[in-house]
């Protein structure tokens, strides 16, 4: 009697450990877990969050985490992008770095215009934000409609930004390294007074505008279904190309925001190493979110943690002092074995085997 | 092969069958006896083959001659191309046995490269080959693992092959430059030179013209000559009558019969393809059921004409009708009404519904007007793979409302509630993928899903394919019960009698041209087939 009871326990334990392993984010935040503990083994003041003062004196909350959170500000806000255009349009957009170099070139003009050194700004700081955001969003309009209309590969058409865009950014400044005045750099770092870093802030609004979107429109229904058949999706009345166009359009504004923010943390903008390689680490955010690049379905919370996630390897990296040519490697292995745990062919092994071992201990209940 | 004997003696008669050989000795009194022994170079017996819910090949068996060419013909969804990837070793088979001539005992194919090394090649309706290489590159490509190759003594080669088929290509012309007809021929070509025993042609004349057409047959009459058998797959019955010497006829995956070609009439071919299933369906009863009750036109089309190639055709349907579309694979039926529906281009001819004329530019303005469509392919244009049924479910009528007025969760889980009860959909919940439901059950998510846009005309395009009986009779009832409630609808089905239940018109098509317009008494299987072959009876 207890014997059975003990064993309907453990059958039930053994399927909410199912329930929970088999969710799609289970790997995703497992490896994020993994890696703050890592870090507080490392490093046991790890978690720890302080208010403290800055140069001026004005409060500012200090720690690993606030430092990880603020600085996955880009990362969060294009994946959030990249993922809507993985999915609808079963491709990857790779000129997002190179578009935040215009974005930051388009900004620096408007706030410097010609000088190099100007004592204040010579724009509204909303409205660099708007003229940056448009030129994100013309630089996604451009990569949508070669996409959408034109049938081109999204990572054939974006190579062509990729390659022009971090030069057309450097034109964008007229050549110049212009340094804006310090108020604009209250958004890549602090309010003064205001003690949470103001990139924390833009993503927490970024996030929520998102998830409005996804609840108050249409537009998650959509992405998914053109990117899974679209075939279907245009005989359902659905215009595939238009939807494609507008995710790319939507990662444009993802990239100006990005680039904003980006531009106002040392308030300058070097266009040519502006956010290195950061589209590797976007389109690997949306990967490890558990989302599959070939488009289709896509979990936005899934891309979310992922760029949290490489952004804690990063600074775990740094922390660790590894040198800095050598990061990109460690990032590389670890990124190819959570991958590779997350392919079809690895769940496929490993539940094989699971009830392969299952069966040969003489239980044979049950399989799957 | 054949075999040669002077007989100075007696009449002799040999009519000598082993295991796989069937030798036949034709016997010239007195003379010369010519004695022809046509092997067989291909028999599968008994082949079983299954998906999921489906029982794709039954107990079918099949032979081929050397040097004949055989027709494999059947409607959609009746195994032929299950039958075709069995023997290339895309599928491997359930049950049953396959042998080739040379090879003493039956053959396991697991793959198409080991068809191929078998001698049994294909060439399918989308050229396979690589069009920006030459011709040569492609007859002699990946078949030698040498890493140079030199293709002067290739070019020479491919010269000799090529002009003992009667190809006009030259060997360095690249494949991209030559007519769809002579890549077809060189992918022959390139099946032929691997010493192939079996060729199998699947649809080569789809996409060919009538010149195109002539010189294929030829080539293929060159390669009966030289003794190789051929599997001919096509919907072209004239084709057929012209080329074939034997068919065979496959019907819902199961053997109807293998014919020599000048013993089955072309109407009885087309009897056989569709069948005469002797479905026990008490409730629905033997005569056309939908018997229009009002003059109110819904449909009008004038002379409409669209970029799939269809020929302008004129169509009416009234309030509370159900028509049918009767015409074989590729007559031109799903055509017809995916001009209607704004799904392929309109380029001519007007459409009117309920008497005003409206433009139908893409699918979602049909829609807007009152106009459903449930697509012929379920996998390809019906279903939604990933998606939950409750988001297919939606999908139309969510489309209708606009981008950013989305259903609450509350609102589609109402909608679906009702619909699966309503049509008995078997899921788990409504959050289930679609994917992996049966194909009866998708079916009815898709109807579904028109049926919630409330939609004043029905286009069901063989809403029955592959699907089981018990479905077929529901969604059967249903249409006649959509009819009488007042919906116009038109039910196209490869399934004659499925037509003849439902519809109370018929519209036959034959080869992209509306040919007939059946009502009444006239609606009989007979007339239809005849109407369908085209032939006077």
């Amino acid at each position: 009697m207890s014997r059975n009871s003990n064993r309907l326990d453990t059958d039930r334990s053994k399927s909410v450990l199912k329930a929970i392993t088999r969710h799609g984010l289970f790997i995703p935040i497992a490896f994020l877990i993994f890696l703050l503990l890592l870090n507080v083994f490392i490093n046991p003041g790890f978690l720890i969050i302080s208010l403290g003062r800055d140069s001026n004196g004005n409060p500012v909350l200090v720690g690993n985490i606030i430092n990880i959170l603020s600085n996955a500000t880009e990362l969060v806000i294009l994946a959030i992008g990249m993922t809507l255009v993985t999915s609808s349009s079963r491709g990857q957009d790779i000129s997002v770095g190179a578009t935040v170099a215009i974005v930051g070139g388009v900004i620096m003009r408007v706030l410097c215009g010609n000088e190099t050194q100007p004592a204040e700004l010579h724009a509204p700081i909303i409205v660099a934000l708007l003229l940056g955001c448009l030129a994100g969003m013309a630089c996604g309009a451009f990569n949508g409609i070669l996409v959408s209309k034109f049938n081109i590969q999204p990572m054939v058409a974006t190579l062509i930004l990729f390659t022009a865009g971090r030069s057309i950014g450097s034109m964008a400044m007229g050549g110049l390294k212009p340094k804006a005045a310090a108020s604009f750099g209250y958004y890549g770092n602090f309010i003064p007074g205001f003690p949470i870093p103001t990139p924390i802030l833009i993503t927490i609004a970024v996030i929520l505008v998102t998830i409005i979107a996804l609840k108050k429109t249409n537009l998650g229904l959509y992405t998914r279904a053109v990117g899974i058949n679209d075939k279907a999706s245009s005989l359902n009345g659905l215009n595939p190309a238009r939807i494609k166009f507008l995710t790319f359009v939507i990662l444009g504004l993802c990239v100006g925001i990005a680039g904003f923010v980006q531009s106002s943390r040392v308030q300058t903008v070097n266009p040519y190493t502006i956010v290195p390689s950061i589209e590797m680490d976007v389109i690997l955010a949306v990967a490890l979110g558990g989302n599959s690049l070939g488009g289709g379905k896509f979990k936005m919370s899934g891309s979310i943690i992922g760029a949290y996630t490489i952004q804690t390897l990063t600074s775990m990296l740094t922390t660790l002092n590894v040198n800095t040519n050598a990061v990109p490697v460690f990032k590389a292995v670890i990124i190819i074995i959570l991958v590779a745990i997350q392919s079809p062919v690895f769940k496929n092994f490993f539940g094989s085997r699971f009830s392969f071992s299952r069966l040969s201990a003489g239980s044979g209940k049950e399989r799957g | 092969m054949w075999i040669l004997f002077a007989d100075l003696g007696a009449a002799y008669f040999l009519h000598y069958r082993s295991d796989r050989n069937i030798v036949r000795i034709w016997y010239l009194n007195g003379g010369l006896s010519i004695i022809t022994m046509k092997d067989t170079v291909l028999t599968m017996r008994n082949i079983d083959k299954s998906f999921p819910g489906v029982r794709a090949l039954r107990n079918v068996d099949f032979t081929l001659c050397e040097g004949e060419i055989h027709a494999l013909m059947g409607e959609n969804g009746a195994g032929k191309s299950t039958l075709i990837k069995v023997l290339t070793g895309v599928y491997s088979k359930d049950a049953g046995e396959i042998c080739i001539k040379g090879i003493d005992k039956p053959i396991h194919i697991k793959a198409p490269q080991e068809a191929q090394k078998l001698g049994i090649s294909t060439v399918y309706q989308e050229i396979t080959l690589c069009p920006n290489l030459t011709v040569a590159e492609n007859l002699f490509i990946g078949r030698t693992n040498d890493i140079f190759v030199d293709w002067k003594k290739s070019n020479s080669r491919a010269e000799s092959i090529l002009k003992g088929l009667g190809i006009s290509a030259k060997p360095t012309q690249q494949l991209s430059n030559c007519s769809i007809a002579v890549q077809q021929m060189v992918a022959i070509a390139r099946a032929i030179d691997m010493e192939c025993k079996v060729l199998i042609l699947d649809e080569p004349t789809s996409s060919l013209d009538e010149q195109e057409v002539a010189k294929l047959f030829t080539l293929m009459r060159e390669l009966r000559g030289r003794g190789v058998g051929i599997i001919f797959v096509t919907h072209f019955l004239d084709q057929v009558y012209e080329l074939c010497d034997k068919i065979t006829v496959l019907r819902n995956g199961e053997l109807v019969g293998e014919y020599q070609i000048k013993e089955l009439p072309k109407v009885e071919l087309v009897a056989k393809m569709m069948g005469k299933e002797l479905e026990v369906l008490a409730e629905i009863q033997n005569k056309a059921q939908s018997i229009r009750d009002s003059k109110d036109i819904i449909i009008e089309t004038q002379e409409l004409a669209s970029v799939s190639g269809i020929k302008p055709f004129n169509f009416t349907s009234y309030k509370g009708e159900v028509t049918g579309f009767a015409g074989l694979l590729g007559s031109g039926r799903s055509e017809c009404v995916r001009a209607i529906f704004g799904a392929d281009k309109v380029i001519k001819g007007k459409l009117r519904i309920k008497g005003e004329n409206v433009s139908i530019t893409s699918p979602i303005k049909a829609m807007k007007k009152g106009i459903g469509y449930l697509s012929e392919d379920r996998k390809r244009d019906g279903i939604i793979g990933d998606l939950s049924v409750r988001e297919n479910l939606i999908l139309a009528l969510q489309v209708m409302k606009g981008f950013f007025r989305p259903f609450t969760n509350a609102q589609s889980q109402a909608f679906a509630d009702e619909y699966i009860s309503l049509l008995g959909i078997k899921t788990p919940s409504a959050d289930t993928p679609i994917n992996s439901l049966s194909g009866g059950n998708q079916q009815k998510v898709i109807l579904a899903r028109w049926l919630l846009t409330h939609p004043d005309y029905l286009i069901l395009d063989e809403p029955t394919r592959g699907i089981d009986i018990g479905t077929k009779v529901e969604i059967q009832k249903l249409v006649l019960k959509l009819a009488s409630e007042g919906m116009s609808i038109t039910f196209i089905s490869s399934e004659i009698e499925e037509m003849l239940r439902t519809c109370s018109r018929l519209i036959v098509m034959r080869d992209l041209y509306l040919v007939g317009e059946l009502t009444g008494e006239n609606m009989t299987q007979n007339k239809i087939m005849h109407t369908i072959a085209g032939s006077v009876s």
